[in-house]
């Protein structure tokens, strides 16, 4: 008997979406640029679907917007919510047409937030992220480490890497630290470099908050 | 059951071979039946500071290939019954060392040998990979200064995620730093970090501070792994640190810098 060389199996996968708001490229390019370089790969390699709703209406060139995206090392699967001329055109570039799916609005306020314990050193090169949760590192977070959670991140050790806190954009989360010596750290998209830590005594336990879209050094004493 | 021990780096040039030769040779003067092997595909100079570089006939590839067994391989050292080398190729590429390759033949030597020790190649790729995947304890060779620290930080993340016990979620491997080329000097000058620092950093337990010294020249020159030189400093500190993996509680030496005598001091040294 033939052993078949192929199966098809129903799965169902969560794709990130990414609204495109506007139909100017150059400012697309820029402000991916600025997202990526505080985020660096945060988006790298995960599958993502284009949702055109808010350019419909409007002339724009997919084929030179998926460059885009590639170039900056975001992986293109489908389209969504496009004209039908649109949709044609995507179909064209190889792209799927997706049916629009339920949004889920603003994770981080709805959202049970859970915590993720890791109790090791995170070391050059690895990674840790929280997904929906707060990250507690008993540990060290190395040079060229990074860790990031879309809730808090405590590290119990040194912070020398990188840590970016509140990731889907919660503005409440904060960064607590027993040593602070960080490459770079974020809340919500606003960052911090080595540069901006030093002005602080960060060779105690501190924390990092939001406080009007900028961040705010604070020891931690009692 | 053999113990495997891989000294390993990150970096080149930090002294992972002459550490290996000197650390394979005080476990067998200790009696402990030990084989040291060389990773270093196509670099291969192991053999070339354990003194037996004319005695190569076969090699490590050659036998994951089937070309040549173990016994036809393996090299006894001239100055210890407890001692062999297995050589690396100098020709043959690094793809040669296949995860099942190695794993056998290690599998073959646990039989016989109660430590075995893998001479690591610098870089992360399948070379270095391969000599870190089977290990039981990893000796992290680190020199005193940032990017030595650096890329041992980066090793000690593949020991816990891409190692054999970390992908069979077996006890961790046991991991010790060693420190070489050591110099008091240029830490009090502030041209390297001092030994406190690197245990901070990397935070794993220390099992030796080699200094640097003129001694491991003449000993890689003259094919004698530098432990057999026991009137040097890095020759005594690296048999302090062979007790100290067989669990005996020697003190640290050579941290300081050496006092220079009157005569020395007015004359020069
Ligand atoms: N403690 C030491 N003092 C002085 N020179 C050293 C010392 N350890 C290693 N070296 C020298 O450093 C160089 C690299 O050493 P080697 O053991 O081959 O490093 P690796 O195997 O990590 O590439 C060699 O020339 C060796 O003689
Ligand atoms: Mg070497």
């Amino acid at each position: 008997m033939l052993e078949s060389n192929l199966e098809l199996k129903g799965s169902s996968f969560t794709l990130s979406v990414l609204h495109i708001k506007s139909a100017e490229l150059q400012k697309i390019r820029i402000e991916l640029e600025e997202k990526l370089a505080i985020a660096p790969q945060f988006f790298l390699g995960a599958p993502l679907v284009l949702n055109l709703a808010a350019v419909a209406e409007q002339d724009i060139n997919l084929s030179e917007l998926k460059q885009i995206l590639i170039e900056q090392g975001l992986v293109i699967v489908g389209v969504t919510s496009g004209s039908e001329s649109q949709l044609s055109a995507a179909k064209d570039l190889g792209l799927a047409v997706i049916k629009p799916g339920k949004t889920v609005e603003s994770k981080f306020i709805n959202a049970p937030k859970s915590t993720q314990i890791v109790k090791k050193n995170i070391r050059s090169g690895q990674q840790i992220y929280a997904k929906n949760a707060d990250l507690i590192v008993v540990g060290t977070v190395s040079n060229g480490a990074e860790v990031i959670a879309d809730g808090s991140i405590h590290i119990y050790g040194t912070l020398r890497g990188k840590a970016m806190a509140g990731a889907t954009g919660d503005n409440n989360a904060v960064i607590i630290a027993h040593r602070m010596e960080s490459e770079l750290i974020s809340i919500a998209g606003q960052y911090w470099l080595a540069e901006n830590l030093a002005e602080h005594d960060t060779d105690k336990a501190c924390c990092i908050r939001l406080a009007d879209e900028s961040l705010l050094f604070e020891p931690l004493t009692f | 059951m053999a113990q495997i021990i891989v000294v390993t780096s990150g970096k080149g040039g930090v002294g992972k071979t002459t550490s290996s030769a000197a650390i394979a040779t005080g476990l067998a003067l200790e009696g402990h039946k030990t084989v040291v092997i060389d990773f270093d595909i196509g670099l291969r100079n192991l053999d070339l500071i354990m003194g037996c570089e004319r005695r190569v006939v076969y090699d490590f590839v050659n036998v994951i290939n089937g070309e040549a067994n173990l016994n036809q391989a393996l090299i006894k050292d001239k100055r210890s019954n407890n001692l062999f080398i297995l050589p690396a190729s100098q020709t043959r590429d690094k793809d040669a060392l296949t995860k099942e390759g190695v794993g056998k033949v290690l599998e073959d030597l646990s039989k016989d040998f109660e430590y075995i020790i893998c001479d690591s190649p610098a870089g992360i790729e399948q070379g270095a990979m391969m000599s870190l995947y089977y290990a039981d304890i990893a000796i992290i060779t680190t020199n005193p200064e940032v990017s030595s620290v650096r890329d041992s930080d980066r090793i000690l993340g593949m020991l816990q995620s891409k190692s054999r016990r970390a992908e069979q979620n077996l006890e961790p491997i046991q991991e010790y730093l060693l420190l070489t080329r050591y110099s008091p000097k240029r830490v009090t000058t502030g041209e390297m970090l001092s030994v406190e620092d690197v245990e901070e950093i990397l935070a794993i337990e220390l099992v030796g501070v080699i200094p640097e010294s003129q001694a491991v020249l003449k000993a890689s020159n003259s094919g004698t792994p530098v432990i057999l030189d026991n009137e040097s400093d890095a020759g005594k500190a690296y048999s302090d640190t062979v007790e100290r993996l067989l669990g005996n509680n020697v003190p640290l030496r050579f941290l300081e810098e050496e006092k220079k005598g009157l005569l020395k001091r007015i004359f020069g040294s």
